[in-house]
């Protein structure tokens, strides 16, 4: 409201997305300096601003809501787009015209963005390569001018969040400034930083992450217990680490917050969309039903495609992976997938590191 | 325009195939005889452009020549400026003593190992008082420490100037015109004698220089973008004569001569040292590893950068040791670059040029001079081959005219490919030289060094930017490649031997014993036919350029590889046997010119 005046502009802080997450994240930045939110739907933005609420959700007061990409990008140099995978690309082709060098942009969207061939769900083994994949920090610099981009990932539960409870993340980049930056603009006494080069490993442990919170899911589900949800988080790890690395990553981030801390608590909570997607196929629901009921999309089932088709390629040996693709694709009954990871043959306790 | 040559040639080449295809081999024969004269008549139409008119005819108007005019003043500068960053590196006092003792210490250490002909005189004189004086000095310091910080500036300040007047270029107007005019004279004499191995042809002119080394590529584009920004030419490392045939390229396309960095060793030769001093070389010494020296070195890159030089780095810092086209890139000097644009903008000077024009050339040589040296090396540093690496030298006169003989006398040409102009984030540039995005939208490219509205110095930033445009010109090289018929037969023969005894590893290769080698022709003849295909595929795509000779019929394809193919050893690489199959009397050379196609996945067509 106020730009026009001033010679030496105070940058907001742009937040692109107004799901739970995203608004969960423009309240935490709100705190230390005003936050631009885009809303996409109009309808919703008027209900927003009539009631100050986004669903539950109550905005804080210095979120100022936006239905323009362009004013978003023109006051804000530091943007956080928080959509899901499948409109990222999206996304970023509509915001790039506005997209200027010195913007700095760092994504919490835990998905790829993945070129599938024609034909693809036909195959008998779908296989992808890691050319036909790209990473969201990988998308923005196809789609945008930027350069400096990173990535915000860790055991961030919108609903905690929201409650002001406290947490921490990891926000990843190759530039320092980027790190230095947002840990600037998000960090509060309740709310921890931590700073990692690792892009990419960070990007894929928040990725693969979510297949491990579907099958936890279906544990909980069926009442397995608190030793198989040990047992599959364990083994989960391994599989992640053993496709991060084919994929070119470090093993180190497979370790941290966005890694194993993720990983515990989407794998633990009921406020998890992937889990609550394995809990109710559990339940014996499939998962066309099951899309329909819940109204955003979660992303392992999406992810949990591509890492199959990786694997095939790579010929990796990851059995919770290809359990889960055959349920979530190949209508594969919960007990009998329970019976074949039960029954698989690998006994070798830690050798993917 | 080669391309668009290549591309009919494709198309012909397609026609030929399907009328051939089901001749009988001893027509197939005939046909490739009169193909072979065919492709001659076509040669000889196309005639190259020759010389371009230079861009800027006034030698006194090109940047190297106006800083050369300015030298004592640039001095003052750069060693003032290098000073200061250093003292700014430094921080404390104790780790400024610390590493002024060191350079002292390895100066020393290095004139008593490794001294060179053009160390001057009193260099040892020099660092034998610098380090007597720095004793002396250690022994007061308690006393006086005022005393101490001047008298340490003071050794910084001479350290650092005489690192900077040896690295120091220069540039003479009338040695360059001479060099230019005398060097075509001479080759072209050569050429003509040495091609028709009649010396009474000395004065024939049917041949020329420029038949020979023939640039392609954006040559307009880059000579258009000349005139309007600072040229960064960042050429691929293979041989020793890159240098001379670069210099001449760039004589050819009529650009202003560009200053780069040469190493010193090449100073020792009397002869060199006399053309190299005066054609704007700037020297680098590669014994001189230490900080100051190198910041000395990086200062003068940035400075001369930064008023507008047009400057030739070899991106991969040292001559391609494996044959491979350059996979790991020296990035320290190229940063300087980004340095200079950065303090350019920040000074709100708008004189300062802000146009930086990166671009991307590859040569592409049928054989390189000094490939058993270099293999040798490699090998040798890859740690498993045990034998003794002969010494690698510069080419002495003899040499270096025999190879020169050789090499026109074989008719064998170098082509030299000019990629696509860049800015240094791997944008595109308009005409005027403004980089542009996907869309042709102008980037304002001074805001990739801002942060929060203000032009900010960040090392990490920048160094990072350095490694992204690292990626970029290599994979710019890769696709500006120009294979030659012999780069193919090499990885042909060399993938079929691999596969065959697939057990054995590199090295094991290596030694296989000569019966082994011999490659049946049908076999040849169908792997080379396989590759071609894929190749075509690949440069339809923009992802590497065939040279003409790879669009012929296969059996002259082969033989223009293996007439071509290292001439100058006296064991060829690959070489016909008395039975019509292929083989070879080097597999270290064949490895070498076989690892030039790496890096395209054609080892699955094999």
């Amino acid at each position: 409201m106020s730009e026009k005046k001033a010679e030496i502009k105070e940058y907001k802080t742009g937040v692109i997305g107004s799901g739970t997450f995203g608004t969960a994240i423009a309240n935490l930045l709100a705190e230390t300096k005003p936050v631009l939110l885009y809303v996409r739907n109009r309808d919703k933005l008027e209900k927003m601003l009539a009631s100050g609420l986004n669903g539950i959700h109550k905005l804080h007061k210095d979120v100022i809501l936006t239905n323009s990409l362009e004013s978003l990008c023109k006051d804000c140099k530091l943007i956080y787009p928080m959509v899901s995978s499948p409109n990222f690309r999206n996304m970023c082709q509509t915001m790039a015209p506005f997209i200027q060098p010195d913007h700095i942009i760092i994504h919490g969207t835990k998905g790829m963005s993945v070129e599938f061939p024609d034909g693809f769900d036909d195959l008998e083994t779908p296989i992808l390569s890691k050319e036909q994949i790209n990473t969201m920090t990988e998308v923005i610099k196809q789609e945008t001018l930027a350069l400096r981009v990173g990535c915000l990932s860790g055991p961030n539960l919108a609903g905690e969040l929201s409650q002001h409870k406290p947490a921490a993340t990891v926000i990843a980049s190759k530039f320092d400034e980027v790190i230095r930056m947002g840990m600037d603009s998000i960090r509060n006494p309740r709310f921890r930083v931590y700073g990692s080069h690792d892009v990419l490993g960070v990007e894929l442990s928040g990725v693969l992450k979510n297949i491990m919170a579907i099958a936890s899911g279906i544990c909980e589900g069926l009442d397995l217990g608190h030793n198989a949800q040990a047992m599959l988080i364990t083994r989960g790890l391994g599989e992640m680490i053993q496709l991060g690395k084919v994929l070119g990553s470090e093993t180190n981030a497979f370790f941290g917050m966005a890694g194993i801390g993720d990983l515990i608590a989407t794998c633990s909570s009921v406020k998890s969309r992937n889990f609550t997607l394995g809990l109710n196929l559990s339940k014996g629901k499939n998962v066309e039903q099951i899309i329909e009921e819940i109204q955003e999309i979660a992303e392992g089932y999406y992810t949990t495609k591509t890492a199959y088709a990786l694997c095939n390629n790579y010929n990796l040996e990851s059995p919770i992976i290809k359990g889960m693709y055959h349920i979530l694709y190949k209508d594969a009954k919960v007990d009998q997938t329970l019976e074949y990871l039960m029954n698989h043959e690998n006994d070798k306790d830690v050798s993917f590191i | 325009m080669i391309f668009f040559q290549a591309k009919s040639y494709c198309e012909s080449y397609c026609e030929r195939r399907e009328k051939t295809k089901n001749l009988n081999i001893q027509e197939n024969l005939s046909e490739s005889i009169k193909l072979e004269s065919e492709i001659k008549e076509e040669l000889k139409q196309d005639k190259h452009p020759g010389i371009y008119p230079p861009i800027q005819p006034d030698i006194e108007d090109w940047p190297i020549h106006k800083l050369s005019q300015n030298k004592e003043e640039f001095l003052e500068t750069l060693v003032n400026d290098t000073v200061e960053i250093l003292i700014e590196q430094f921080q404390s006092l104790e780790a400024m003593e610390e590493e002024l003792a060191k350079v002292v210490f390895l100066e020393n250490i290095r004139l008593e190992k490794n001294p060179w002909k053009v160390d001057t005189k009193d260099e040892k004189e020099f660092w034998k008082k610098a380090k007597r004086t720095l004793l002396k000095r250690s022994l007061k310091q308690k006393d006086d420490p005022d005393f101490f910080i001047n008298y340490d500036n003071q050794i910084f300040y001479d350290i650092c100037r005489r690192y900077c007047t040896e690295i120091i270029g220069n540039f003479e107007k009338d040695t360059y015109q001479f060099a230019s005019k005398a060097l075509p004279i001479g080759f072209n004499r050569l050429l003509n004698t040495a091609s028709n191995r009649n010396m009474k042809r000395i004065w024939n002119n049917e041949f020329e220089l420029t038949d020979r080394v023939k640039p392609f590529g954006y040559i307009d584009e880059v000579r258009e973008l000349a005139k309007k920004g600072t040229i960064i030419l960042l050429p691929t490392h293979h041989s020793n004569l890159d240098s001379i045939l670069i210099g001449w390229a760039i004589h050819c396309l009529g650009l202003p001569a560009m200053q780069y960095g040469a190493g010193l060793n090449l100073f020792n030769n009397p002869l060199m040292r006399y053309f190299f001093n005066r054609l704007g070389a700037y020297k680098i010494d590669r014994r001189k590893k230490n900080s100051i020296y190198m910041e000395c070195l990086k200062n003068y890159s940035r400075l001369s950068v930064g008023q507008g030089l047009h400057t030739l780095f070899f991106a991969g810092g040292t001559r391609s040791r494996s044959g491979q086209l350059e996979s790991k890139l020296k990035l320290g000097l190229l940063g300087t670059v980004l340095d200079a644009l950065r303090a350019n903008f920040d000074s709100g000077d708008p004189t300062k040029p802000t146009k930086i024009i990166c671009v991307p050339m590859v040569l592409s040589y049928h054989f390189v001079l000094e490939a058993p040296n270099l293999i040798h090396q490699f090998l040798k540093k890859e740690g498993q081959e045990k034998y003794f690496v002969r010494g690698d030298s510069i080419p002495g006169f003899r040499k270096l005219t025999k190879f020169v003989w050789k090499f026109f006398s074989r008719q064998s040409e170098v082509l030299i490919s000019l990629g696509k102009p860049m800015d240094l984030f791997g944008n595109d540039l308009d005409s005027e030289g403004n980089s542009i995005d996907k869309n042709g939208k102008s980037i304002d490219i001074k805001k990739y060094f801002m942060s929060d509205g203000k032009i900010t110095k960040d090392i990490q930033r920048d160094s990072e930017y350095t490694r992204m445009l690292g990626e970029h010109l290599k994979e710019r090289f890769y696709r500006e490649n120009i294979v030659l018929s012999s780069h193919l037969i090499a990885f042909a023969a060399f993938e079929i031997l691999n596969k065959k005894f697939r057990k054995l590893d590199l090295y094991g290769l290596l030694r296989l014993a000569p019966e082994d080698r011999v490659i049946p022709y049908q076999h040849f003849i169908k792997v080379i036919e396989s590759l071609r295909e894929r190749l075509i595929e690949l440069e339809k795509n923009n992802q590497v350029r065939l040279s003409r000779h790879i669009y012929r019929d296969p059996k002259i394809l082969i033989m223009d590889g293996l007439r071509n193919m290292d001439i100058y050893s006296a064991k060829s690489p690959l070489i016909e046997d008395k039975n019509g199959d292929i083989t070879s009397e080097d597999m270290n050379l064949l490895y070498f010119y076989h690892n030039r196609m790496k890096g395209y996945n054609l080892e699955q067509y094999v």
